[in-house]
């Protein structure tokens, strides 16, 4: 931003743009909300500290996922994003069983075509339907088995599930609400 | 009353006295002093502390319609912050929204494979059927 037009947070906290302000490409003027969200909820000097810890060319997608996360902590000031994790592994879950309930279906149709051929081995599931949770996440032993800890497992959200724009994953929002921008 | 050994992993932290009130003293334990350092790296004591106490905090334009966290949803409001800040350190780019993110395509993986599947069921189905039937008659 040029020294005449302070970005949002500048605005926001009322001091002068610097020419390399570190908010200032992440959080333009048009857009006032984006900064103050994440500034409601992490601070402006946290979000600061977190920027100049990463390469430059990691910080507009540690924006996005800042403000997707305040945005979800608005929307569920009790759960946040857990609240959505917790729904979505639901899901994940239910069409896991889906999946083994149509591979099942296909097996017997199956043997009904081929009788005198049998299964050597009991059905196996699709890779994916079992693998899912097998997955490393990448959060080094964060979670146990890779899923949320037990706790989080069917607790009802206080409020509605988030949509994500992070890599440019659209989703509607399950409960007819749209992601505050 | 502030008793060196009783005080909270966040008063601790804080060095400070723990008040008998202390917002942070049933979810900070001092037998988990890292899991306030996680909450306090990312977010600050003094939001934790207004994310514990209040519900309509983060309303732009006031407080007017604040409500106060009820107590048994307080235990929820640390577990969550403890969660994402722990996600956020171990992924500073990404934080939770990064397994957010892995979910979602899991979602559209498993969903693709059912689809597949219920083809092929027909297909079969289909095979089936006219093994059973014969040739149409004309």
């Amino acid at each position: 931003m040029g020294g005449n037009s302070p970005c949002a947070s500048c605005k926001l906290l009322r001091r002068r743009c610097a020419k390399d302000c570190i908010f200032a490409p992440y959080f333009p003027s048009d857009d006032p909300h984006r900064f103050a969200i994440v500034h409601k909820v992490f601070g402006a000097s946290n979000v600061s500290k977190m920027l100049q810890e990463l390469p430059i060319h990691q910080r507009a997608d540690a924006v996005n996922s800042l403000v997707y996360e305040a945005n979800a902590r608005v929307r569920d000031p009790v759960y946040g994003c857990v609240g959505a994790i917790s729904y979505l592994q639901n899901q994940v879950a239910q069409l896991q069983m889906q999946l083994a309930v149509a591979q099942a279906e296909i097996l017997c149709i199956q043997v009904q075509q081929e009788p005198m051929i049998l299964p050597s081995q009991p059905p196996q599931p699709a890779a994916t339907a079992t693998g899912i949770m097998d997955e490393k996440s990448g959060f080094g032993g964060l979670l146990h088995n890779n899923v949320l800890p037990a706790q989080y497992l069917n607790f009802a959200s206080s409020s509605n599930v988030t949509t994500t724009h992070v890599d440019s994953l659209k989703r509607e929002s399950f409960l007819g609400h749209d992601m505050v921008s | 009353m502030a008793v060196h050994g009783s005080r909270c992993a966040a008063c601790k932290y804080l060095r400070r006295r723990c008040p008998q009130d202390c917002i942070f003293s049933p979810h900070f334990p001092s037998s988990n002093p890292q899991r306030f350092a996680y909450v306090h790296r990312i977010y600050g004591a003094s939001n934790v502390g207004k994310m514990l106490e209040r519900i309509a905090l983060l309303k732009l334009d006031g407080f007017e319609n604040d409500q106060r966290v009820p107590e048994f949803e307080r235990s929820h409001v640390a577990d969550s912050l403890h969660f994402e800040a722990k996600c956020r350190i171990e992924d500073p780019v990404y934080g939770c929204v990064g397994f957010i993110s892995r979910l979602e395509h899991q979602i559209h993986s498993i969903e693709s494979e059912i689809a597949m599947t219920r083809a092929l069921m027909m297909m079969y189905e289909s095979s089936l059927n006219r093994q059973k039937g014969g040739p149409s008659e004309h």
